[in-house]
């Protein structure tokens, strides 16, 4: 159990000590710490090697898309889930039957209908493929989870005289808060991590993704070999999933498992 | 109450369901078509050749090679992976549990965090021939007889890989399988103690039936995971897929089809047989789901 637990942590703690050596100290002696510590490594990642704009980028897509999301799928989910209506079947099957499709499938007719909609490189045709494949697992996971919710409260503001919409989101999203940080989380994390789908549709380097851009990164590394950079990009990129994960991180594993199960 | 039922219903489903339609579903339907066109790219210019790209792939000795290794991963990183996060999971938890098991969970969840480029990058610097992690560390305790160009050798490129899925995957299935052990009425365990059972025993006649529903649910998910290996192959690998096919996968000869040599329509072939293999996975996966499901009851 302990050496697992060397084995994962190794290679991070690994990785943001070399992010604060010398290019010279990581190809001469990559066990031993740095003599002092190259905090420059790290702005010069930030900015010479475009980690900053990416990482903007990434908060500019992830964020649109993750409120786009939340907001369909939870929609989609409770319509389905508290309104009879004919072919109220049909159009949950076909949510969920596109979870289990690979994304490879359809891949080639993808680039091809976002770039008739003359939507390839932007940050809105992004978020709204994000989005559209996000939707399906939200759709699922909150389906289960408006299903168990009391009906009495909705009742009652229907008494009070709240329309639909008012009682969706007046009664209904506050009831449902867990599982919506739940799916949120895991669709933060999914989306923030994406990186075959900005491959395809996202060409532009000035709009490249973090992780598009960490990959365009260690390619070209082996044409100007600033190793320390390449380490000091990669620590600013793990940095905000351990901080997020450090104060999460007993919601994050429940809510993850949790959607594994269901 | 039936007051804007219908305006409620048609302005939560449509913008989703248009959405949905347009950029997922439309290219899935297109995409068992373009399968059997020789489309490259060019608007009007494709014509239909039947499963011509399916006879194609059958002798497309670069695509055979990426089934093989899909094929091996399957076999390899679902097995590995349950292994040892089972064997994790039962010592963190039921039965004598160890101390520190919550922390332990913590530490091996964090991969399961990060972007699979990030992991990539990463594991690439560990690998590296002279400086990485891992020959360095072989060096440092004598054992510089097996250092290698992890990533170069053919024999062990696919294995450097695997290695990595492994890896950044055991956490999450540690966090799952101690949920499900945890569950497991205690009385259960004290009842083994009492019969005088081993720890191995124990694990075999208590935990192991109980969190059979977990372990399926892992397999179904490992092969998925097994069935792609897209993006580690291609940020790791030399080539990438190299050495010489050693770390081909189906993913990566689909996407190098069709946006390196603009052949849209073999690609998609290669995406449809994937889907084919995906479809079967979860066929045999749910079946074998019911069987079990019959003994149980």
């Amino acid at each position: 159990m302990f050496a697992w637990a060397v084995v994962t942590a190794l290679p991070l703690i690994w990785a943001v000590i070399s992010s604060l050596k010398t290019d010279e100290e990581i190809l001469n002696s990559p066990w031993s710490p740095p003599s002092s510590l190259h905090f420059e490594n790290w702005s010069r990642a930030w900015t010479a090697a475009s980690i900053g704009r990416y990482f903007f980028n990434s908060l500019i897509v992830v964020g649109g898309a993750l409120v786009l999301t939340m907001l369909l799928g939870s929609l989609v989910a409770y319509a389905l889930a508290r309104y009879r209506f004919r072919g109220n079947r049909v159009v949950y099957y076909t949510f969920v039957a596109a979870m289990f499709f690979p994304v490879f499938l359809a891949l080639v007719p993808l680039f091809f209908v976002v770039e008739q909609l003359g939507l390839l490189g932007t940050y809105h045709g992004l978020i709204l493929v994000y989005t559209a494949y996000a939707v399906p697992f939200t759709v699922f996971f909150l389906h289960a989870f408006f299903r168990t919710l009391p009906t009495e409260v909705a009742e009652a503001a229907f008494l009070d005289g709240c329309g639909h919409g008012a009682v969706f989101f007046r009664v209904m999203l506050p009831l449902a808060r867990p599982g919506l940080v739940a799916v949120g989380i895991f669709n933060f994390l999914g989306l923030w991590n994406q990186y075959l789908l900005p491959l395809v549709l996202n060409p532009d380097p000035e709009r490249y993704v973090l992780a598009q851009g960490l990959a365009a990164l260690s390619v070209s590394q082996g044409y100007d070999s600033d190793w320390s950079g390449l380490f000091a990009g990669l620590t600013i990129a793990m940095l905000p999933v351990l901080v997020a994960y450090v104060a999460f991180q007993r919601h994050i594993r429940a809510g993850m498992t949790a959607g594994a199960v269901r | 109450m039936k007051h804007g039922r219908w305006r409620f219903l048609l302005a939560a489903l449509v913008p989703a369901l248009v959405l949905h339609v347009v950029f997922v579903l439309s290219p899935y339907a297109q995409a068992f078509y373009l399968s059997m066109t020789d489309w490259t790219g060019v608007a009007g210019e494709a014509h239909f050749v039947g499963t011509d790209n399916f006879a194609r792939l059958g002798g497309d000795t670069l695509f055979l090679d990426a089934v093989r290794n899909n094929a091996v991963m399957l076999l390899v990183v679902p097995a590995a992976t349950i292994a040892i996060a089972l064997f994790l999971a039962s010592m963190l938890n039921g039965r004598r549990p160890v101390r520190g098991s919550s922390a332990y969970q913590i530490v091996y969840f964090f991969p399961q965090m990060l972007s699979l480029v990030i992991i990539g990058v990463l594991w690439a610097f560990v690998y590296s021939p002279n400086t990485g992690l891992l020959n360095s560390g072989l060096r440092a305790v004598g054992l510089s007889g097996l250092a290698q160009s992890w990533l170069g050798e053919p024999s062990w490129a696919l294995i450097a890989v695997m290695a990595v899925v492994v890896w950044s995957s055991v956490g999450f299935y540690v966090v799952l399988f101690s949920a499900a052990i945890d569950a497991i009425p205690r009385e259960l365990f004290e009842a083994a103690t009492l019969d005088g059972a081993g720890r191995w025993a124990t694990f075999r006649g208590v935990t192991l039936p109980l969190v059979r529903e977990s372990v399926q649910v892992a397999f179904v998910y490992l092969g998925i995971l097994a069935l792609d290996g897209f993006v580690l192959v291609q940020v790791m690998t030399v080539g990438p897929g190299g050495p010489d096919g050693a770390t081909e996968v189906v993913g990566l000869s689909l996407y190098r089809t069709a946006f390196t040599y603009g052949k849209f329509g073999y690609a998609t072939a290669m995406g449809v047989a994937l889907f084919f293999a995906s479809l079967t996975l979860a066929v045999f996966a749910l079946r074998w789901g019911r069987r079990n499901q019959v003994e149980m009851a």
